[in-house]
């Protein structure tokens, strides 16, 4: 009588045109949300997802609703101690419209629309418009590797490419063809018997078959991330941990382009040592600074393991510029000349000293370079990090421009 | 109830859909044929949780256009599912014919016998055997028309941009709530006889065009402006019909959709004006109908207690000054209501006969079947609810006058309150008492082509803010100037403000 119908293994996912068009509408609200979260949580999370609130004014959909004020009365259950004509003060309004009555219970639902974003819809709106300068000329048009692979069989090509089985597979057919099939064919319409009929060629041109290889081009799919940090003294902890978010964001950007993503760790006084991540955000140094000596460190880096040709390399640079004497001027000839060269990118942030708006000299010689794939930025709170890194990497930075 | 020859149709807590089947017809024998349960065919379908949530997105309809409003209610739900503050509700049902109702594949057996009997008997009988139900809504059409609504939708989308279609769909649903007809059976809908209607309309608008009209030296009519004065005659209540017929501005296609959503709410219209006595019969029919399985030894007791477990969370009224209360619950009142009248009917109190001197002593059967179709919540309420139950429900009014600063109590449950309380109540769920009162009254189409609606306060209730934000869609929606008028009961006017399309 009734009908059952198991639906489970319909589609599921029904709402998912209805949930991008809300993500869409309000993807403005939800950058911004992105970004608060981003600026508090520290950088091992994340790549979480996370609940993100809008206000729920924001996206109220309008009616005619009756409004505060005038005239009414009101039922409601649950009454152990009122009698007539008793009188109960008026509660606060509290702006969110009719207090009355529901005061209680409902303080959640009324701040905010919270909903929870996937790991990768945060990310993509983390990552959203931010694009690698440069980027596209690796993936479509600066190909340096091709790989060549097969495509199937043509019917032309070289002799050396002939393909023996396929092609005498086809004679066999063609045989089988000409011989067996047309003699029945022939025999039932009595017709007359040509003369060469019977002399079937055991392998003709038309069988040949040839591999057929093409030549893909073959993306750079790997990276090396070269983080340069000075550890001098006037590095206190806070710089440190600005530097630590910058790189952080431009690694997890990297990791989400390149399948391989290594990284580098320099870190330099007055001297530069190749260290490993602890070390880099860990120890403690005195010491002078010498911005030159971990360029330099770096080119011997590349020159050894990281040949051009095959990684795409990337540098980011954090300090906080209190460089001396000659070092500033060295450093920027050797960064454009040796480094910038053979770089995808090389980004600088400067950490100036708090309270301390005077440029540094390392920042007033870099600004003079002039290279499109060269950047660099102020950085002053850890609220700045996350628009520096949208500047950083903002669409066709400087490349078309 | 000693165990009477007990024969259960399962005992473990796994449905399959054998047992699901076995249940429904035990449920359905008892439910037809003993108590003459009048319903459309059931078609039921199994979902998973995540269906659910999507359903719930579109009002629970298996079909729908697209519209970023119903994405926020599927975050919404989904949200608060995940965060565990709220369950899904155990089944859902749509008024259609057949009817179909939803089951959740992670319900228990005895949660699946007891949504097939609520929605599958309850609700089906309810939307097939009410008034309200039966004048407004054609059951058969309703999956057909909304496969037209989506095609057409999406046409649009494609033909004319999202974004356009998006923004004319969030103006026509800020006015939905003003696109019911309340005394006139619409035609039924078929998506076919819609396309047709539709072709039509436009062909006919090709026709009529010919560029000599124009031409055409116009002939002065100076009577006509008298007669024409005041247009519409009568004020209009439909803002959504008035705009999809005359608005001067809307291409055919964006009359059209304004149609579709117009249409969409008068079909939700019945649930609105129902959904105390639509849950409260649902509710006490599934209550009934176990416990008629139990009797019959059909259903172990451990069954039993799992249904009462849930029957009992569906059905507790909170206390206005409890944690969680969130007004008079449906299921409880509803439910409560039914019982009471057959009380009423089997074992009336000297008090009954005083109060309901009709249904006294009467065949409970007759007088629930009566009610169920003849009564919305707010006329059902006014007529059925007993001093008994204002008594058990502890109801009291209380007063919130914009001149005094406090409240007042009003009335509570005794002798002299009964009756104000009852009153007051079923105006509670009296739709003119919870919208406020907007109507079409003045559209200058001599003039400026502009639009006058008015706002009748009632009891010097104002707008809330929110409506500056849908005049602006209605301005939109016209094309030409729109005044919101707004006047007090007596006619006197207070304020109007102008509004011009941007």
């Amino acid at each position: 009588m009734s009908i059952f119908i198991d639906r489970r293994l319909n589609d599921r996912r029904k709402s998912a045109v209805n949930r991008q068009r809300f993500m869409h509408r309000y993807k403005e609200h939800l950058r911004r949300a992105v970004s608060d979260i981003v600026g508090g949580r520290s950088i091992r999370d994340l790549e979480r997802g996370g609940d993100v609130k809008i206000p729920i004014k924001d996206i109220a959909e309008p009616a005619f609703r009756h409004g505060v004020g005038g005239d009414r009365e009101m039922v409601h259950p649950g009454n152990r101690t009122f009698a007539p004509g008793d009188r109960i003060p008026r509660p606060e309004e509290d702006g969110s419209g009719k207090g009355q009555g529901n005061q209680a219970g409902q303080g959640e639902a009324m701040d905010g629309f919270v909903f929870t974003l996937s790991r990768e819809e945060f990310m993509e709106l983390f990552l959203d418009d931010l694009e690698l300068p440069r980027l596209a000329r690796t993936v479509f048009g600066d190909v340096r590797q091709i790989k060549t692979q097969h495509a199937g069989y043509t019917r032309t090509g070289s002799p050396r490419n002939l393909h023996i089985v396929r092609s005498l597979k086809q004679s066999l057919a063609r045989r089988m063809a000409a011989k067996g099939a047309g003699k029945a064919a022939l025999d039932a319409l009595d017709a007359p018997r040509p003369g060469r009929r019977g002399r079937v060629p055991f392998i003709d041109e038309v069988d040949l078959r040839y591999r057929h290889r093409i030549k893909v081009p073959q993306p750079v799919s790997q990276a090396v991330m070269f983080c340069l940090m000075d550890v001098s003294g006037s590095m206190g902890e806070d710089k440190k941990d600005l530097a630590k978010r910058f790189f952080a964001l431009l690694y997890l950007f990297l990791t989400r382009k390149y399948e391989k993503v290594d990284v580098v760790f320099v870190r330099h006084t007055d001297d530069a040592q190749e260290v490993n991540e602890e070390e880099f955000f860990g120890g403690q140094h005195t010491g002078g600074t010498v911005v030159l000596s971990a360029l330099q460190l770096m080119k011997k880096i590349i020159d050894d393991r990281y040949s051009p040709t095959q990684w795409n390399i990337y540098g980011a640079q954090a300090s906080d510029g209190d460089a001396f004497g000659a070092d500033p001027e060295k450093s920027r000839g050797y960064l454009e000349k040796e480094l910038l060269t053979v770089s995808r990118y090389y980004a600088y942030i400067d950490i100036p000293s708090g309270g301390f708006p005077t440029t540094s000299p390392l920042w007033q010689s870099y600004q003079r370079i002039t290279q499109p794939h060269f950047a660099l930025k102020r950085v002053a709170s850890r609220a700045d990090i996350y628009p520096v890194f949208r500047e950083l990497f903002k669409r066709e930075a400087g490349i078309s421009a | 109830m000693t165990a009477v020859r007990t024969n259960p149709i399962s005992t473990g807590c796994d449905w399959t859909f054998e047992l699901l089947q076995r249940y429904d017809e035990a449920v359905g024998k008892i439910a037809l044929d003993e108590y003459k349960l009048d319903c459309y065919p059931n078609q039921i379908e199994i979902i998973s949780s995540e269906q659910m949530l999507d359903a719930y997105a579109s009002t629970g309809m298996p079909i729908g256009y697209s519209h970023w409003s119903f994405g926020k209610e599927f975050l919404r739900h989904e949200a608060a599912y995940r965060r565990g503050l709220r369950g899904l509700a155990y089944e859902l049902v749509i008024n259609s014919n057949p009817c179909i109702a939803y089951l959740m594949e992670d319900n228990t057996m005895a949660m699946q016998a007891l949504v097939i009997a609520h929605a599958c008997y309850g609700h089906n009988s309810f939307f097939k055997g009410n008034y309200l139900f039966r004048q407004w809504t054609s059951a058969d059409a309703i999956i057909d028309y909304l496969v037209f609504a989506r095609q057409f939708v999406a046409q649009c989308e494609q033909r004319f941009g999202i974004e356009r279609t998006e923004t004319l769909l969030d103006a026509c649903h800020a006015l939905s709530d003003y696109g019911i007809d309340r005394y006139r059976r619409p035609r039924p809908l078929s998506a076919d006889a819609e396309m047709a209607r539709l072709r039509e309309r436009e062909a006919h608008a090709w026709s009529r065009y010919d560029d000599l009209w124009r031409t055409v030296p116009a002939k002065v009519r100076g009577k006509r402006d008298e007669k024409s004065a005041n247009y519409p005659e009568e004020p209009q209540e439909n803002l959504l019909y008035f705009i999809e017929k005359h608005s001067p501005n809307l291409e055919p296609w964006e009359r059209e959709v304004v149609r579709i959503v117009r249409k969409l709410a008068q079909y939700f219209y019945p649930q609105g004006q129902t959904k105390l006595m639509n849950e409260g019969w649902a509710t006490f029919w599934h209550h009934t109908l176990l416990n008629r399985l139990f009797d019959e030894g059909r259903v172990t007791s451990g069954f039993m207690l799992e249904f009462l477990h849930h029957h009992t969370n569906v059905v507790t009224q909170r206390g206005f000054d409890e944690q969680g209360y969130g007004g008079m619950n449906p299921y409880a009142l509803g439910f409560a209501m039914f019982r009471d009248i057959k009380r009423v009917c089997e074992s009336p109190d000297e008090e009954d006969r005083r109060w309901f001197p009709e249904i006294a002593g009467g065949d409970w059967h007759k007088v629930l079947d009566f009610a169920m179709r003849n009564y919305k919540d707010e006329s059902f309420v006014g007529q059925f609810l007993s001093p008994r139950l204002i008594r058990e429900f502890r109801l009291f009014a209380i007063a919130d006058h914009e001149d005094n600063d406090y409240f007042e109590v009003d009335s509570i449950h005794n002798d002299e309150g009964y009756r104000r309380v009852r009153q007051l109540l079923a105006a509670q769920y009296n739709r003119d008492h919870l919208l406020p009162d907007i109507q079409v009254t003045r559209y200058e189409r001599q003039g400026d082509r502009s639009l006058a609606l008015t706002h009748r306060r009632h009891r010097y209730r104002p707008l809330s803010e929110e409506s500056d934000r849908v005049m602006r869609y209605v301005a939109r929606l016209w094309g030409f100037p729109v005044r919101l008028e707004v006047v007090d009961s007596d006619g006197s006017e207070v304020a109007v403000e102008e509004y011009r399309p941007a």
